[in-house]
């Protein structure tokens, strides 16, 4: 799904992440993980295609609007005047474009997604009025509306309570049955050790890591 | 009765509140949209980056509205591409990279203007003269009105997109984020030359901005609150023509300053988030 080919991340012409070779398979689920610094959400920006790759390249086998990526609050304006359930349809974006109408299908689906993640009761709740797992379910009902093919979270559950880790973390395994790639940046090393089979990780090598860690990296 | 009677009476002061509705019914939205990015200062840099532009036309071709408003247009875009090109090229941030610009547009348009005029008429570019304007401004403020408003109609989806998570539409593709930015900045840009041939460029932020931020204090959905800022706008502009004719104030500032007068109205007693109701 993803081919990375000698590619390395960072900013402004500099290099943050070490070198990346390897590939992930179709309907992986892959932990990104590594020291702080090491450049994972700065990897996970240029596999999404918000920065360009200082060398190397990355090629997705899937069409950009195939994309879904989950952004970490601090980038969203949640102050904005919009509900939960705008904010899900906003997931509708690949299929309506710029002027497509929401027919009554589509509203069923969004309606269903708030349903998955148990958030719809707060249907009409503004961002800014919601807790910080409460909004990360409602983007997650926004990626499952997107019917992406490769999902990239940012520090998904950075922050969020145990329960909502559970509820999203069954969603992510639900995703990754129907044969959705996922690569998800990650902090928390036990919950990487118990739900993830691969891991990515951007510490050089000889770093100490857990024994159950598998490198795909160099 | 008496309030209204100028309208009814002089022709003069029925174009000016013709002028400004259409105004206040084009750049409010826009307004809005700004304060809602946290960008409202961006409405003022590029209010003074229209200034060399217009002075440029000024000097071309005296104070003819055509010339004027094309060079203001040019002026006012090339800064926005400018600044947004700095900021994502180095690390400066985006308000940082337009005041840069816009100081020094400020500097050469008084500059240039000051160069063949005399003050009156670096006051009626900085202030506007809102009680002279003729057919050929309302149409073309009119024109402008118009097309904001279809424009915006058109980008309105991915313009609410992209100002709650900018990352979003760039994720999904190249081209969709820079174009709703760039239409929008385009947007912002054509209004203030709208503005500033009725109210000046100082001015005519005033009521793109004011109403629009005291909007945020009376609802909490958008569309409730490009509506309020709207009619705002319009009350502010038919309050300050009216206190302009009664009490013979220069028309523009008394605009711009019964918007303010609501502005701090809303703050204080707004139902979300005034101050005076706060418990």
């Amino acid at each position: 799904m993803i081919h990375f080919k000698g590619l390395q991340a960072g900013y402004h012409g500099r290099a943050v992440t070490p070198v990346v070779n390897g590939a992930l398979m179709k309907g992986s689920m892959t932990a990104l993980v590594g020291a702080n610094g090491t450049g994972k959400s700065t990897l996970l920006k240029t596999i999404a295609g918000l920065l360009p790759p200082i060398s190397g390249c990355c090629e997705l086998q899937m069409p950009r609007k195939a994309l879904g990526w989950l952004p970490q609050r601090s980038e969203l304006e949640t102050r904005f005047p919009l509900t939960a359930y705008e904010l899900v349809a906003m997931g509708c974006w690949p299929r309506c474009g710029w002027f497509g109408g929401i027919n009554r299908t589509l509203r069923r689906e969004i309606d269903a997604a708030l349903d998955a993640v148990h958030m719809r009761e707060f249907a009409d709740a503004q961002p800014s009025t919601l807790s910080g797992g409460q909004l990360q379910r409602v983007l997650f009902a926004r990626l499952m509306l997107q019917r992406s093919q490769l999902w990239l979270l940012d520090e998904p559950f950075n922050g969020i309570d145990t329960q909502t880790v559970t509820l999203l973390m069954s969603i992510l395994e639900q995703q990754q049955q129907a044969g959705t790639t996922l690569l998800v940046v990650l902090h928390d090393r036990p919950l990487v050790t118990r739900y993830f089979r691969d891991v990515l990780s951007l510490d050089v090598a000889g770093a100490a890591d857990t024994p159950p860690l598998r490198r795909v990296a160099s | 009765m008496t309030l209204i009677q100028p309208f009814i009476e002089f022709g003069f002061m029925r174009r000016a509140l013709v002028a400004c509705v259409a105004l206040a019914i084009s750049a409010t939205p826009l307004g809005v949209f700004l304060s809602l990015r946290r960008m409202s200062l961006v409405g003022d840099a590029l209010s003074h980056a229209v200034l060399p532009g217009a002075a440029i036309g000024y000097l071309v071709s005296g104070l003819s509205l055509v010339a004027m408003g094309i060079g203001g247009l040019i002026a006012g875009l090339a800064v926005a591409l400018l600044s947004g090109a700095v900021s994502r090229y180095t690390h400066l941030k985006e308000d940082a990279s337009f005041s840069g610009f816009y100081l020094g547009s400020l500097a050469l348009g008084v500059t240039l203007v000051s160069l063949r005029g005399s003050s009156v008429d670096l006051l009626h570019v900085l202030f506007g003269s809102l009680l002279a304007v003729d057919n050929a401004a309302i149409v073309l403020v009119g024109g402008i009105a118009a097309f904001t408003l279809l424009l915006l109609a058109v980008i309105f989806r991915p313009l609410v997109i992209d100002a709650f998570d900018p990352d979003f539409l760039r994720a999904q593709g190249k081209w969709s984020a820079p174009v709703v930015h760039g239409l929008f900045l385009m947007l912002v840009v054509l209004n203030l030359v709208a503005g500033f041939q009725v109210l000046g460029t100082l001015m005519s932020v005033g009521l793109m901005m004011l109403p629009a931020t005291s909007a945020r204090f009376w609802s909490r959905h958008l569309a409730c609150m490009l509506g309020i800022a709207m009619l705002l706008a319009v009350v502010s502009a038919l309050i300050g023509l009216m206190l302009s004719w009664h009490f013979s104030l220069p028309a523009g500032p008394a605009v711009v300053l019964s918007a303010a007068v609501l502005f701090l109205i809303s703050v204080l007693t707004g139902p979300c988030g005034g101050l005076l109701r706060r418990r």
